[in-house]
């Protein structure tokens, strides 16, 4: 054991020299790089977690959605059937409606018919009469007899 | 190595002989600040390759490394120094890591560098544990040792220093003053006294007892030798981790007030 001042100074001042160095080139980059990392690590977890909600969200606006359109098509659908229903009721309605009228002109015309028919039987009964009238007359008529009543009408025409 | 062959005394007085250039408190131990600077080199290359890259993505496997002792030294400061750590933090990684190179450079078998350097470059002696060198301990806990008065003074101010130095811990009272400087110097001179000599004990011993087994006959050395080489690999990281805590202890209680 032999003290040595040289060489306790020079181990000394390599000491501080390997001090100096790592405080340079070997802590910073190690410690940034670390602390890099860490936040980089923080920033995962807090995306993953926010991913999470994100979904979550997603999930019940999809769930409310998919109600939402579910109740919409069964509004539909029964808008649907109302207005089939209505259709049908006014078809229905219509119908009668026409039936009704063509009933009533059908009647019309059938009693305009029957009215002509009875109209021109009237005539015919009339032309009849006096058809037979005037042959009935032709055989009792005497012009001469009656010829101031035949003058008069002729007068009168 | 010297003579042909050597008593047992001879031998082991040749183990504990640095490599010394220059004569006096001025000699220098050329083999210990060699193989110092050398594990210093490789600390702080393979550091700094590791960390020169660093990326926050996937990291490497020489990052990772890096990484796993720097978080941990940087947990280990964060403990007991509750100061910035830009300084302290690089100061205490240097230090495990340094020393921990230093204690293992003592599980090399001890003939294989000196034998190297004595018949291949010619050097007399060779001693390659930096740690069991007394001076290179002190060396550090020196260097700690100022670190712990300037962040004395960061922490508290030199007034500050100066007051705790007269009036802790017995009070101000005016008589006591010499007792408190007395006592706080005794304090103060203590902790790198222990922190160099608890190192250089544990390993001067260590590399004492790897010289005995050698001495034993070829075919049992292995026997005591891998038993003592296994217990040693639990001091080799004890005594580093050890001088990094009592450094971060010493300044962090340095920089506290109290």
């Amino acid at each position: 054991m032999q003290i040595s001042l040289g060489t306790m100074i020079a181990q000394g001042i390599t000491f501080f020299i390997f001090i100096y160095v790592t405080m340079k080139f070997v802590w910073p980059p190690i410690m940034k790089a670390m602390a890099e990392r860490r936040e980089k690590i923080a920033d995962g977890l807090a995306a993953a977690e926010r991913g999470k909600t994100d979904l979550e969200a997603a999930n019940a606006r999809v769930d409310e959605l998919v109600r939402e359109a579910r109740d919409q098509a069964m509004e539909i659908v029964e808008q649907a059937n109302r207005r089939a229903s209505g259709i049908v009721e006014e078809a229905k309605a219509d119908g009668q409606r026409e039936r009704e009228r063509q009933l009533t002109a059908a009647r019309a015309e059938i009693d305009q018919a029957i009215s002509r028919a009875r109209d021109e039987l009237r005539g015919q009964v009339a032309a009849i009469a006096v058809t037979s009238a005037e042959k009935i007359l032709a055989r009792e008529i005497d012009a001469s007899r009656h010829r101031d009543i035949l003058d008069q009408l002729a007068a009168q025409i | 190595m010297a003579s042909e062959a050597p008593t047992a005394t001879e031998y082991v007085t040749h183990h504990l002989t640095n490599f010394a250039i220059g004569e006096g408190v001025w000699t220098l131990h050329v083999d210990t600040l060699f193989f110092s600077w050398l594990t210093g080199l490789l600390f702080v290359v393979v550091f700094w390759i590791g960390a020169r890259a660093a990326t926050a993505g996937v990291p490497g496997k020489l990052q990772n490394f890096v990484e796993v002792l720097v978080e941990w030294v940087d947990e280990s400061v964060k403990e007991s120094f509750h100061g910035p750590r830009e300084f302290v933090g690089p100061l205490a990684l240097t230090i495990f890591v340094w020393v921990l190179l230093w204690n293992f450079l003592d599980l090399i078998p001890v003939d294989w560098v000196p034998v190297f350097a004595y018949h291949v470059l010619g050097f007399e002696y060779t001693r390659i544990v930096p740690s069991a060198d007394v001076n290179a301990p002190f060396a550090l806990s020196i260097s700690v040792f100022l670190l712990i008065i300037v962040y004395s003074i960061k922490g508290k101010g030199v007034l500050g220093f100066g007051k705790e130095l007269l009036t802790h811990p017995f009070g101000s009272f005016p008589l006591l003053v010499p007792f408190n400087i007395i006592l706080n110097a005794v304090e103060l001179i203590a902790k790198p006294v222990s922190l160099a000599l608890r190192l250089f004990g544990n390993l001067y011993a260590a590399e004492l007892i790897f010289v005995l087994i050698a001495l034993l006959p070829a075919w049992i050395q292995f026997v005591p030798g891998g038993a003592w080489a296994i217990f040693h690999i639990l001091v080799v990281p004890l005594q580093a981790f050890i001088f990094m805590t009592l450094t971060i202890v010493y300044l962090s209680l340095a920089y506290e007030k109290h």
